[in-house]
């Protein structure tokens, strides 16, 4: 087996990773923008935004991204609006994500004793100013590690959008075997690239979280 | 300058079909200090909670400095001020609470600076500054770079003083401040606001600790059931309760 062949392999699954890493990146920004988001509308006081919203949990959390996919993709071409698998990759896994991290956030802000905002609110914050210097920089060091943990699962989870033809690794991958049938040894090459992706972003993760042990 | 610095003016406040005050009223005069004491659940905490609208009363009003206070006057009758024009209003009275609440993501200065920035826009410099010397007023600046986890319960609420402090209050607010602490700890505390006392500052305190309220407040409430029951100067009330209430409670309180 010729390092040779590696190489010749490795250069389309790389140019694929280029895609995973940008597909992770973009629909993870997307999931916190609605999770958080969504979180704080929770926090309102209209019921009817309430049941909205966990609707929208409920149904993104309870079916699979794939099947999510398909919906977004094929539905929406079948519906006239036609949209290329890399957007459709990023809102499916976006609107997912989303549905995951508010339920995140939304336990964050909960762990929040109420007396911090009531603190806040004495010294003459107004309700906004509180959010932001004082519920917020301590919502974030408590979601941190799951979010950590959340952006590691869909890093490897964009595997899954190789079904709608965007070109990450898994679909690189794929269309590698049907054309040199080194089966194993792609799949083998594939994994290890993930493998790349995710040590580093574990290990980033683990350094988040040691750092907020200053006052936790 | 004639008129006083708060006036409580018949304070209703019920929680669902709760009545937790039945028609407080009462007035503080400026750099007086008045305790308010009397059994759990009696109302006392709500009362307090009421005068810088952390609770909204059912009915009744708040007066600072002859200004109504959370609310304003709308076509003849009053509603509820905006958030933020009350945050602007409650920026003007510190509040002490039980749980102390300093921000744990926040060292000791800044716990305290921060309101002095975000709240009245002082330059990073002037609120440092400020929160220097108020962490040196409760004894705290050689803890001013810890967090709120490295610091014991006693010195936690000293520097929530500091932070209320920092305010510049016109009237200072204290929740049951030593309720929380350990034995050991309350006499640090009470130090503290002994010496706020006597420069002179206007204070609301609501407490468990009679023999402080005695040495520092110059007007005692007594509430029980949402109510005034008695009131007086504290040598008065402490030395010859009128009502057997009163009596009843400063004996179980002194007995311990």
């Amino acid at each position: 087996m010729g390092f040779e062949k590696i190489l010749n392999l490795g250069g389309p699954l790389l140019l694929g990773a280029v895609t995973t890493v940008e597909i992770t990146l973009v629909s993870l920004l997307l999931a916190i923008v609605i999770g958080l988001g969504l979180a704080l509308l929770k926090l309102s006081r209209f019921k009817l935004l309430h049941w909205v919203i966990d609707i929208y949990v409920e149904v993104f959390r309870g079916t699979p991204v794939l099947a999510q996919l398909f919906i977004i993709y094929f539905g929406l071409a079948y519906m006239g609006f036609k949209v290329s698998a890399f957007p459709a990759a990023i809102i499916g896994l976006g609107l997912n994500g989303g549905a995951v991290l508010t339920e995140v956030f939304r336990a964050g802000l909960g762990a929040i004793h109420h007396g911090q905002r009531e603190a806040a609110l004495a010294v003459g914050m107004t309700p906004w100013s509180s959010l932001r210097y004082i519920i917020l920089p301590q919502t974030w060091r408590i979601t941190l590690p799951p979010l950590g943990n959340y952006a590691i699962a869909l890093l490897k989870d964009t595997a899954v959008v190789s079904a709608i033809a965007a070109p990450e690794i898994m679909f690189y991958a794929r269309n590698l075997v049907t054309s040199t049938f080194e089966t194993t040894l792609i799949y083998v090459l594939a994994a290890a690239l993930y493998f790349c992706l995710s040590f580093p972003l574990a290990r980033l993760v683990e350094r988040f979280e040691k750092r907020q042990s200053a006052w936790q | 300058m004639s008129q006083p610095l708060l006036q409580v003016e018949d304070l209703y406040k019920s929680f669902g079909s709760l009545e937790v005050l039945t028609g407080v009223s009462t007035t503080l005069e400026r750099g007086h200090k008045t305790a308010v004491i009397g059994p759990s659940g009696c109302g006392k905490s709500t009362m307090l909670r009421c005068i810088n609208y952390m609770e909204t009363p059912s009915s009744g009003h708040i007066y600072l400095d002859g200004e109504l206070f959370g609310e304003k006057r709308v076509n003849g009758t009053t509603a509820r001020m905006t958030e933020k024009e009350l945050a602007q209003q409650r920026a003007h009275i510190g509040m002490v609470f039980q749980g102390f609440y300093l921000w744990p993501h926040l060292n000791a200065r800044d716990n305290v600076a921060i309101a002095p920035m975000k709240v009245r826009g002082m330059s990073d410099a002037e609120a440092y500054e400020l929160a220097d010397a108020m962490l040196a007023k409760v004894h705290m600046s050689h803890k001013a770079e810890e967090f709120p986890e490295r610091l014991s319960g006693g010195q936690q609420q000293r520097v929530a003083i500091a932070r209320a402090l920092a305010q510049e209050p016109k009237l200072m607010l204290f929740d049951e401040p030593t309720s929380a602490l350990d034995p050991e700890l309350v006499g640090e505390v009470l130090k503290v606001i002994h010496e706020l006392a006597e420069e002179g500052r206007s204070m609301v305190l609501v407490t468990h600790e009679i023999r402080f309220a005695r040495d520092v407040a110059d007007w005692v409430i007594f509430m029980g059931d949402g109510g005034i029951i008695e009131e007086g100067a504290p040598e008065e009330l402490i030395a010859k309760p009128q009502h057997d209430r009163t009596r009843a409670f400063l004996r179980q309180i002194l007995e311990h």
